[in-house]
């Protein structure tokens, strides 16, 4: 009985080539990734080929933009800025994330769910919020902190100055982070099978020898994906500087970020065009480094 | 793996990058398109005439306005009482800057764009060298430039007589300051900048944690308003594509090195206002002094509610007594975009909206904007109130009386944003580091005299 209802199933199955159906059932998703991606990119392309100026219109300039870009100091400075701040920031916020991780799946600490939601709550507020709050509290002269210095009779720290505004900006970013890195890599360790920690625990392993030689080793697919988010997320660093800028124009100029500096040009500056072709070199900038982030891991595993 | 968060963060990051990409889109659209929105500036010069006003009053027409000003029902109402055929759409689509952007985008993507729009007297150029607003002379504008204070009708005005906005409100610039703080340490009101600047060292050594006042170091507009005071024309445009930039002359020096060399004394504060700190500041007495404009006292009577009754209000001090002057910052126009498919009705509530008295009355005493129309200057229910905020001071008449020393001839540049950005980024870091605003007024004459040849025009100093 069974066998004969299965059987035209099947054979209809078999009808249809499966090279037809293939195609549809990624139309949805390539229609939507044309249209959506790649045709606003190649159209950013093409636009940083040109110059549009409010005096005498239009015109192709074919490469001259990328020439311009690549000696242009703003620029420059700009992705020297963020590369600083991924060298620095992500590596703490993945370390935290990371010990976070590691302390929630010990099933060592009290208020476990309490903890991972209360770290897991600031990715949950907006960045605009988030700086807003962080702007408030560094306030030189009213913020808490000014105040308490000054209970305390010390000297204000300088939050929004220029030699802390980055470390600032790292602390707003690694706050806001840190509970969404710790939640990758915490999912990851709850994936691990529990019959490795009991073989561990046959063979006299403690538990700082488990997390070294069992659980961050399994973590090292989730620590590249967050790392590659981190490359992602530092370069393209805005909400936080935009909004710092109200509050310390004399720190954060129109330029601080390539991405800040690409926002100026198209809408303070109207030069559209030369706008496109900073974005596009951020752009590849991204690509080659997360590329390079992938390479080395990648020889690392095979070597 | 939770792919949720991974995408979802993923995506909020990448739209950065494609929306600049998306922003850069409507830019070459524009581009093709953009000979379609001049076609209408042949006909400007000919007056429309009173049966088609008529006409165009009487058919049913929906205008969009943008504007960021609250409450203005009351005065849209007015209007559509009066014209009940022409209905009105307010829609607020930011205040400032983030308006103007918006505008700016749906201007080149050649859809999108409202019908009427405010604009700030400093950003009629911007949208003029875009041949983006209409001529409002054929609908009967020219007819009333004598209701409208002098300065603020040149200041709407092309260089060919052209009219591209109605003015609303204004900010002739003066002085709150603390009487109280004044009388505690015998400083009489400055009269001049030199006894301001005596009266900044004084008070800040009688007592180290207040200061005379504070002079944003992220206020573009209260330095170009104090430029205007002194004279300065850093900006002249003749023609399309000329343009003089001189924002480092003789009198923006003398400016420079005055402010500059207070802040780098230490005894003025420079810190960015409309920020929690600054409102702080106030509330708490570390300033004696607002150096603002004419909308200044209902929004400081708002702000720091535990100072009532201790502020007056006085002119600016002056570089030449003999001569009073002022500058204005701030205040607004109605404008009509050009490419509007009504430009009768539209012209018409632009020019009802801020002339009509009861409409502009209540933009008095609903939004407490400071009037643009001469008859309310004179009116005595307005210039007479005696708030006690103020402590029963008649501050409408001191700005009635300031407003009446502005100078008409004060020229914006074609490009504000960027001249805002480049200021920021040099005189008011300068300021803000106590470092050389001559030096900083050089930096940023040459970076606006880059930009503007890089755009196309052609540069005098």
């Amino acid at each position: 009985m069974t066998a004969a209802t299965a059987a035209p199933r099947r054979e209809s199955r078999r009808g249809v080539r499966p090279g037809a159906a293939g195609p549809l059932f990624v139309a949805p998703f390539m229609v939507l990734f044309l249209l959506l991606f790649l045709a606003p990119l190649v159209y950013a392309a093409y636009l940083s080929l040109f110059q549009s100026k409010l005096i005498g219109g239009t015109s192709f300039v074919g490469l001259d933009n990328y020439v311009t870009a690549l000696k242009d100091p703003l620029f420059l400075r700009g992705v020297g800025r963020v590369a600083t701040f991924f060298v620095i920031q992500v590596p703490l916020m993945l370390v935290l994330a990371l010990l976070f991780a590691l302390a929630l799946d010990s099933g060592l600490l009290r208020l476990a769910k309490v903890i991972r939601l209360g770290i897991f709550v600031p990715y949950a507020v907006p960045s605009v919020v988030a700086t807003l709050m962080w702007g408030y509290l560094y306030g030189p002269s009213f913020g808490p902190f000014a105040q308490l210095s000054d209970k305390l009779g010390l000297p204000a720290p300088h939050f929004l100055s220029d030699s802390w505004m980055l470390g600032s900006l790292a602390n707003i970013v690694t706050w806001e982070f840190v509970g969404y890195n710790m939640i990758i890599l915490y999912a990851a360790l709850r994936t691990i099978p529990t019959e490795l920690y009991e073989a561990a625990a046959m063979d006299g392993a403690g538990a700082w020898r488990i997390a070294w030689s069992i659980k961050i080793p399994a973590l090292k697919p989730a620590l590249m994906l967050t790392l590659l988010f981190s490359v992602i997320g530092s370069f393209q660093l805005f909400n936080e500087p935009k909004l710092l800028m109200n509050i310390a124009p004399d720190v954060i100029d129109s330029a601080y970020t390539a991405n800040l500096y690409a926002y100026s040009l198209a809408f303070t500056g109207q030069q559209v065009n030369y706008a496109a072709t900073v974005s596009f070199l951020l752009g590849l900038v991204i690509v080659i480094v997360s590329y390079a982030v992938l390479l080395t891991a990648n020889r690392r595993r095979a070597s | 793996m939770p792919r949720s968060f991974a995408s979802r963060s993923q995506v909020s990051r990448r739209l950065l990058l494609t929306s600049a990409g998306a922003a850069s889109l409507t830019a070459a659209l524009a581009a093709c398109g953009g000979s379609g929105g001049s076609s209408g500036s042949s006909a400007s010069a000919k007056a429309v005439s009173q049966a088609d006003i008529d006409k165009a009053m009487t058919t049913p027409t929906e205008l969009t306005f943008w504007t960021w000003v609250p409450n203005i029902a009351k005065e849209v109402a007015l209007f559509e009482k009066k014209y009940p055929a022409v209905k009105v759409k307010v829609v607020n689509a930011g205040q400032g800057t983030p308006q103007y952007t918006k505008l700016r985008t749906a201007l080149k993507a050649g859809t999108g764009a409202p019908d009427v729009v405010q604009i700030e007297y400093q950003y009629i150029p911007t949208f003029t060298i875009t041949d983006s607003l209409l001529d409002l002379r054929p609908y009967g504008a020219s007819s009333l430039k004598s209701q409208f204070v002098d300065w603020t009708w040149s200041q709407v005005s092309g260089s060919n007589g052209e009219v591209f906005a109605i003015p609303q409100d204004t900010g002739p610039m003066g002085m709150l300051y603390r009487q109280d703080i004044f009388d505690k340490h015998g400083i009489a009101v400055p009269k001049t900048w030199d006894e301001f600047a005596t009266a900044a060292r004084k008070l800040h050594k009688a007592d180290p944690d207040v200061y005379l006042t504070n002079l944003a170091a992220n206020q573009a507009a209260a330095w170009h308003g104090l430029m205007w005071q002194a004279g300065a024309k850093p900006y002249v445009t003749s023609g399309r594509s000329d343009i003089a930039i001189n924002v480092d002359g003789a009198v923006s020096k003398k400016m420079a090195a005055y402010w500059g060399g207070l802040a780098k004394e230490g005894v003025i504060g420079v810190e960015p206002d409309f920020s929690d700190s600054w409102y702080a500041a106030l509330n708490k007495g570390k300033y004696a002094t607002w150096i603002t404009a004419a909308w200044g006292p209902v929004f400081l009577a708002g702000s720091a509610k535990s100072t009532a009754g201790k502020w007056r209000a006085a002119p600016l001090p002056q570089w030449d007594a003999a001569t009073p002057s002022a500058g204005n910052w701030g205040g607004s126009t109605s404008a009509v975009i050009k490419a509007t498919k009504n430009p009768i009705a539209a012209a018409v509530f632009a020019q009802f909206l801020n002339s009509d008295p009861a409409s502009a009355k209540l933009f008095a005493t609903e939004q407490f904007f400071f009037p643009a129309t001469k008859a309310l200057l004179t009116d005595a229910s307005y210039v007479g109130q005696k708030p006690a905020f103020y402590g029963g001071q008649q501050v409408n008449q001191v700005f009635a009386d300031i407003g009446a020393t502005v100078n008409p001839d004060f020229q914006w540049p074609p490009f504000l944003d960027q001249v805002v950005t480049d200021w920021t980024e040099t005189v008011g870091k300068s300021l803000a580091d106590k470092g050389d605003a001559v030096a900083a007024l050089a930096t940023w004459q040459s970076r606006i005299t880059t930009y503007a040849k890089n755009q196309g025009f052609t540069v005098k100093s």
